[in-house]
């Protein structure tokens, strides 16, 4: 192989710059996409578990709807299609005066389908909790509110944390997909930086090198949360 | 203090309470038994509508449980239960399983409800356990915290669903003591369990169940020298003799 490595290339202006802003963009469509994602997929998996028929079959009907469509699929949607299909001024709104709207629609993409899948964890959660802890706890007169905000919730975060932890690795990775509709993201700017010297080696293994620290500092975080939040007597906080 | 008149239940098609009619005075004590499947369960928690009913009328405290305006969280308020499995919260410390429902139901404070807790404790002989979590303690010391919880609301009758059955046999008595103990300071008691001997020394009644049907209703002396039915022959032969 002929081929002349320069690994300085990534220490000089403006390419450091470009892989600074880029992991910087990443960064701001992980926070963004996490709180759509978990906040959105919260409240879906607690109406996939509602004692009311309607709210079970609307949260049904929204996590098939965007887990079972890919989410690259997903993306272009929201970003070609939905404008369209909005009524005029709203699809203008969204065009031209949405500010950043490469971005706000990458974090509504990846939110929505995030929370389809946290939906599902969060269900699961509370089906692993055995049905006489909520009798328990109705017994001793607490209402279901209250049940579900003392006692249930808290059981099934702990038990949902390390499948979390995975989805919170994986909206860190589907940011990527965010080059496709524009965001100079982390992997953009890595293309770009290709594309400018040639070094392709060197700049998508910084690329690479940077998305494995950024998820390493996700499960750091994760960890940190599962042993604070660990039960003394329990297996998890040994 | 409670009382059942014609309670049937059905899941699905299968009927699992038949015309069940019961009534427990207060400071009764009121032990249910019968083979498995019998529906001792599921009678013992119509009583706070846990399970609910299709037909009958469930009178608890003055209170129509079954009646969709009775406000359930506040008459469950008052009816403590204890389960088979213990069920205490085990995200919470000891102290925090007796007090949460003192606190948020009753809005007791919390330096209130917290000093009532180490009372509780002393009272089931786990002083000092306060701060510990489900996980650390013994199955015993388990079932003696949910107890604990229970009396916290000083409730006008507790609900026992086979609280001895998921015990080592060498912590069995510790939590029928506490029993015995509050069923001697006049606590009304209903009690589903397969302890024989509890239910001998301590039982005003017995309550036999089979198929979903109160066989015998009789006072305990009566049950255990002369049970009526053959079905209740059977069962005490099985439960006695070994």
């Amino acid at each position: 192989m002929n081929y002349s490595w320069n690994w300085g290339i990534l220490f000089e202006a403006p390419y450091a710059e470009w892989l600074l802003s880029g992991v910087a963009w990443t960064i701001g469509l992980f926070a963004a996409s996490m709180v759509v994602g978990f906040g959105v997929g919260t409240g879906i998996g607690l109406m996939r578990i509602a004692p009311i028929r309607w709210l079970r079959i609307i949260s049904g009907i929204y996590v098939e709807m965007f887990r079972n469509v890919p989410l690259l699929v997903q993306i272009f949607i929201w970003f070609y299609v939905m404008p369209e299909l909005l009524p005029s001024d709203v699809g203008q709104w969204l065009k031209r005066d949405l500010p950043m709207p490469a971005f706000w629609t990458s974090v509504v993409a990846i939110g929505f389908y995030t929370a389809a899948r946290v939906a599902e964890h969060i269900r699961a959660g509370f089906l692993a909790i055995p049905a006489a802890q909520m009798q328990a706890a109705l017994a001793t007169g607490l209402n279901l509110r209250q049940v579900y905000r003392y006692v249930l919730l808290p059981r099934a975060f702990r038990i949902v944390t390390p499948a979390l932890t995975s989805e919170a690795i994986s909206v860190m990775k589907n940011t990527s997909l965010a080059l496709t509709i524009g965001v100079l993201e982390l992997m953009a700017q890595s293309r770009q930086i290709e594309s400018y010297t040639f070094q392709s080696f060197e700049a998508f293994t910084a690329g690479t090198a940077i998305y494995i620290a950024l998820c390493a500092a996700v499960v750091f975080v994760a960890r940190h949360i599962e042993a604070r939040y660990a039960i003394p007597g329990m297996i998890q906080s040994r | 203090m409670i009382a059942l008149q014609n309670v049937s239940k059905w899941y699905g098609p299968t009927q699992v309470l038949r015309e069940c009619t019961l009534s427990v005075a207060r400071g009764e004590v009121v032990v249910v038994c019968g083979p498995s499947g019998s529906g001792k369960s599921t009678l013992i928690k119509t009583m706070n509508g846990l399970e609910p009913i299709q037909h009958g009328e469930i009178v608890v405290d003055g209170v129509k449980v079954n009646d969709p305006k009775t406000d359930i969280c506040a008459l469950r308020a008052h009816i403590g239960m204890v389960f088979q499995s213990f069920e205490l919260y085990p995200h919470m410390s000891v102290r925090n399983n007796i007090a949460l429902a003192p606190i948020k139901v009753l809005r007791r404070s919390e330096t209130e409800a917290y000093k009532r807790t180490e009372a509780l404790l002393k009272r089931v002989g786990l002083e000092g356990h306060a701060d510990k979590y489900p996980a650390q303690l013994s199955g015993g010391q388990q079932q003696r915290v949910a107890i604990a919880r229970s009396l916290a609301m000083d409730p006008k009758a507790i609900l026992f669903d086979e609280p001895t059955s998921a015990l080592d046999p060498e912590m069995i008595n510790e939590v029928l003591e506490v029993m015995t103990q509050l069923a001697g300071e006049g606590m009304t008691m209903v009690v589903v369990s397969h302890e024989m001997g509890f239910a001998k020394s301590v039982a005003n009644r017995v309550i036999f169940m089979d198929a979903g049907e109160i066989v015998e209703d009789r006072p305990s002396g009566e049950f255990f020298s002369a049970p009526q039915t053959d079905r209740a022959q059977q069962f005490l032969a099985k439960v006695l003799h070994h």
